[in-house]
């Protein structure tokens, strides 16, 4: 079999989509913006809900990739045209034909920035997840501006999503459990430290999570349900923050520390211009669109162009991957493969 | 001082920097259960004191973590130890232990 697939992503999903293809005997090309393949994933340290090592998954996936994957670093696909069933992807590197098109182009954080009134880029010690992640990773704890351990943390939930006014309705599904995740994190590395999750509802999904919810509740973390209408710096440099008690209807303020911002997934850049290159369009959120939500989760209105993991809504690691493992399949069947 | 003909509202403000926990502390040692709750409301809607008053666990347990502890003392009166809001509880806390820590607790501190 002689046949190209072009895969549009080097994070979790496209590394096991091309993976999977390589196994079903299809050449690939596999573009990845970066210098490193391994996406959003690659930026975290553990991984909800057992506290895996992120690098861990990244590399067992990219290990499993044989010598049909051809890896380009570095190279920003611009758009795709097709002509008669065949894809050209014109790049930032050469120009190449596909036989079929995966977009694996994933999330990006939500840019904390827009929640002005939380303080983000403002308040030296208003940070986000990832920022804590990266923490957790050089020195395996949080720490304020000054380098001083916190006495408090508040992990705000639902930063950039369920939320209109800033353009983003729709829930990011995984930033509850990654809050979760990482107050137990901070109790752990800070026994000391009072840790309050202020959180709308906690939608503890997958397998494993709400157990989690329960250990975080176990180790003493402090549950407040409410959004926070502003973040105010006090003169020491520690956060001054506003929410409903909305469980027994009383404002509530609190003065941290430390506030993380638990940021949602919003639409690669990269997503919604590659679409329309090849006509197609995103969804109400300006994720990709698919042919449909139940049966056709990988497939789009355009034959031979595949969509898998976060690049069509926010989706976990485990749903990436099974999603790029099925995508490929469906590209086996497109081929003439089945 | 003058009389202006007006007073001053206190704030219903909730200020988690001068909260005591002292009741909450003590109580979620001797049971932990006690930080379990899911604000499920389970409790409230079997309690028998609920029919005949305005008491609730969920609120009451909920309050004490926000540190109004001398209301909430009085509040645990109201609990007849039926121990229905136990059975039906989700998380499996012994709610009813956790009255009788509260009452405790009362009694030790001479509140």
């Amino acid at each position: 079999m002689d046949k190209t697939v072009a895969v549009v992503g080097g994070g979790v999903a496209g590394l096991a989509a091309a993976a999977a293809l390589n196994q079903l005997g299809y050449r690939v090309l596999l573009y990845e913006k970066e210098a490193f393949t391994g996406g959003n994933v690659r930026n975290w340290d553990r991984l909800f809900p057992k506290a895996r090592n992120a690098r861990e998954v990244v590399d067992e996936l990219a290990s499993s990739l044989t010598g049909l994957t051809e890896i380009a670093t570095g190279t920003f696909v611009n758009s795709v045209k097709s002509t008669d069933g065949l894809f050209e992807i014109e790049s930032s590197g050469r120009p190449a034909y596909a036989d079929a098109v995966l977009l694996t182009t994933g999330f990006e954080l939500f840019d904390a920035r827009k929640k002005e009134e939380y303080g983000y880029g403002i308040f030296e010690n208003v940070i986000t997840s990832a920022d804590l992640e990266k923490m957790f990773a050089s020195s395996g704890k949080p720490l304020m501006a000054d380098g001083s351990e916190p006495k408090k943390v508040a992990f705000i939930h639902c930063v950039g999503s369920r939320d209109e006014k800033v353009n983003k309705p729709y829930c990011s599904k995984v930033c509850c459990v990654t809050a979760v995740k990482q107050a137990v994190e901070v109790r752990e590395a800070l026994p000391e430290c009072e840790v309050y999750n202020f959180y709308m509802d906690l939608r503890m999904f997958g397998t494993g999570y709400e157990q989690l919810y329960k250990e975080a509740q176990v180790k003493g973390v402090n549950f407040i349900r409410g959004r926070l209408s502003e973040a105010n710096e006090t003169r020491t440099h520690q956060v001054m923050i506003k929410a409903e008690d909305t469980l027994v209807s009383r404002p509530l303020q609190i003065t941290v520390d430390l506030v993380v911002l638990m940021v949602g997934m919003s639409p690669a850049g990269s997503t919604m211009t590659i679409l329309k290159s090849l006509g197609l369009l995103g969804n109400e959120d300006g994720f990709a669109g698919i042919a449909n939500a139940h049966t056709g989760s990988t497939l789009t209105l355009k034959k031979g162009v595949f969509v898998a993991g976060a690049c069509s809504g926010p989706a976990n690691i485990t749903d990436s991957v099974n999603e790029a493992r099925a995508a490929a399949l469906r590209i086996h069947q497109y081929l003439g493969g089945v | 001082m003058a009389d202006f003909g007006y007073s001053l509202v206190k704030s219903g403000k909730t200020d988690l920097d001068t909260a005591g926990n002292a009741l909450a502390r003590s109580v979620s040692e001797a049971e932990p259960g006690f930080n379990l709750c899911i604000a499920c409301g389970c409790c409230v809607a079997t309690c028998s004191a609920g029919r005949f008053t305005n008491f609730g666990f969920r609120e009451l347990i909920h309050r004490i973590k926000r540190g109004e502890e001398k209301l909430m003392i009085a509040e645990a009166e109201k609990c007849m130890l039926c121990g229905k809001c136990t059975l039906v509880c989700p998380r499996n806390i012994n709610t009813r232990n956790i009255v009788l820590l509260i009452r405790k607790h009362a009694i030790i501190k001479g509140l």
